[in-house]
């Protein structure tokens, strides 16, 4: 394939299929799937406003809220649990059955505790996006080279030390796997505390703009939603691209 | 096996000891039982929900709309994420579309479901499908890529024929790897579906859930959710047993084993 083809293919592609969905919205087959240059445009319109782009704020920051603290409590009870074989291999049956539990399932009881209000939504977003950074830190660290934690006890490095420079950057890949899936499920449950219980973000936006018939706001709403879950993605693969180009290098050089 | 019977006693002490100190700090009235029953509530109200027919019905539909959208996203996953990992133009075409679509968080698209699906059977399975698709596309992909050279130069010194380099070697050593995304999109599904009933009001134990809270029965409400998580935890370790089992031939497996 030469690379002219290669290009053609991998952007001529999404522009086709962009195209044809322009095509067949215009026919207006059905109500529910409007022109895409009206979705564009309430798409625009939606970001002009000041309260869609408080509401979109807002989603962000609860989400950050609850996935910085899922990773702070991920982390560090990953790195306590990942010392010790056997409580892990104890508390590993209960984390199996708290970590099945379909999270939405949780949004009645967290309102009946705390209300509608952030802390019940922040809360809820902690709790889902624990597991994958927890587990993951606890295999990171139980998966250490045993000769590096020997060489660290032989040369009695402090605890700290042993900390920062060996355990952690040595589970940081799984960590970071743990936090890429978090933050898939962090924006899940953002939208879905949103729509069952909230009056500002881009979940109740979206869900309020399909109960008045406004479709092309849903769409925007969606499409809005579409946009952030690939920005959030493609930040959090830059973050780990700068900070374990390290691991990549040692990577390659071993194969 | 001594040091695994320790281990397992020492699970059940663990979960015990959190349950029963739940259980003296809702006892003591140190949390409203309005807000958080007692576990020992919560578990006879589930064995009273298990003895009735309505129960029985709520599982049902919502392991029918999980399966439905699973059998769907295994279908579509598996044959597209085989075609984009052995034909290197389908690879190319598909790649931007499948980054930009994979992050999109499938709940977002409730709202586009009620409307075309209303709120039945369709919009759960709809739903559930979506989500699931992704993980199991991804996987196969992989899993129809790689294949190691000693196998790649075994089917050209043998002139397999393409249909038989499918059948009887690629689609063997993707195995694994399909499984692990279909082990992964089965949470998936499952949270959609529940979030669909809980949202949409699509019949099932989502909706069982927030009809409690409405009722304001916390007990009935946190029965239903036990009931659900441990349907999850049902789902996620059968998948697991079914995949160690049909895969024990595959040299992965046999490793883990011994």
């Amino acid at each position: 394939m030469t690379r002219r083809t290669r290009l053609l293919l991998e952007f001529g592609s999404p522009l086709l299929v962009l195209a044809a969905v322009a095509v067949i919205s215009n026919l207006k087959l059905s109500y529910y799937f409007p022109p895409l240059q009206s979705v564009f445009a309430d798409f625009v319109g939606i970001w002009a406003e000041e309260q869609t782009r408080a509401g979109v704020w807002s989603s962000l920051v609860r989400l950050f809220q609850g996935l910085l603290l899922a990773t702070g409590i991920g982390v560090i009870g990953g790195v306590l649990l990942g010392l010790s074989r056997t409580a892990s291999a104890m508390l590993m049956p209960i984390f199996d059955f708290l970590r099945c539990i379909p999270a939405t399932a949780l949004i009645p009881a967290s309102i009946l505790a705390l209300g509608i209000g952030d802390a019940s939504k922040v809360l809820l977003i902690t709790l889902v996006c624990l597991w994958p950074v927890l587990l993951n830190t606890m295999d990171g660290v139980a998966g250490v080279e045993p000769v590096a934690i020997a060489t660290s006890r032989a040369y009695r490095i402090r605890p700290g030390d042993r900390l920062f420079r060996i355990l952690l950057p040595a589970a940081s890949p799984r960590i970071f796997s743990g936090m890429r899936t978090s933050m898939a499920l962090a924006l899940i449950m953002t939208v879905v505390t949103e729509m069952v219980a909230a009056t500002d973000g881009l979940g109740a936006f979206t869900l309020a703009a399909q109960r008045s018939f406004d479709i092309t706001g849903m769409w925007a709403g969606i499409l809005t939603l579409s946009i952030l879950g690939y920005l959030l993605n493609l930040a959090l693969a830059g973050i780990e691209h700068r900070l374990l180009h390290w691991y990549r290098r040692s990577r390659e050089e071993r194969t | 096996m001594r040091r695994r019977r320790i281990v397992l006693a020492g699970s059940v002490a663990v979960a015990a000891l959190a349950a029963a100190a739940v259980e003296a700090v809702v006892r003591t009235g140190l949390v409203k039982a309005e807000y958080f029953p007692a576990p020992t509530t919560v578990v006879a109200d589930l064995a009273a929900l298990l003895t009735r027919a309505e129960t029985w019905g709520a599982i049902r539909l919502t392991l029918q709309g999980w399966a439905v959208g699973m059998l769907i996203a295994i279908a579509l996953g598996v044959c597209l994420g085989t075609l984009i990992g052995l034909n290197p133009y389908a690879d190319r075409a598909s790649r931007v579309l499948v980054e930009f679509l994979r992050p999109v968080p499938a709940v977002a698209l409730i709202p586009l479901a009620i409307l075309v699906f209303g709120s039945g059977f369709g919009s759960k399975v709809f739903l559930a499908a979506f989500g699931a698709v992704w993980p199991i596309l991804i996987q196969s992909i992989y899993g129809a890529r790689d294949l190691d050279s000693a196998q790649r130069d075994t089917m050209t010194v043998f002139r397999l024929r393409p249909v038989d380099r499918l059948l009887s070697v690629r689609a063997w050593n993707a195995m694994p790897s399909i499984a692990t995304g279909v082990r992964i999109a089965a949470g998936t599904a499952l949270v959609l579906v529940v979030s669909a009933e809980l949202i949409i009001g699509s019949p099932g134990m989502g909706r069982e859930v927030v009809t409690a809270q409405y009722a304001l029965r916390p007990e009935r409400m946190y029965a239903w959710i036990l009931a659900i998580g441990l349907l999850g935890w049902g789902l996620n370790s059968g998948l697991f047993a079914i995949e160690r089992r049909a895969l024990r031939w595959h040299p992965s497996y046999r490793a883990a084993q011994s």
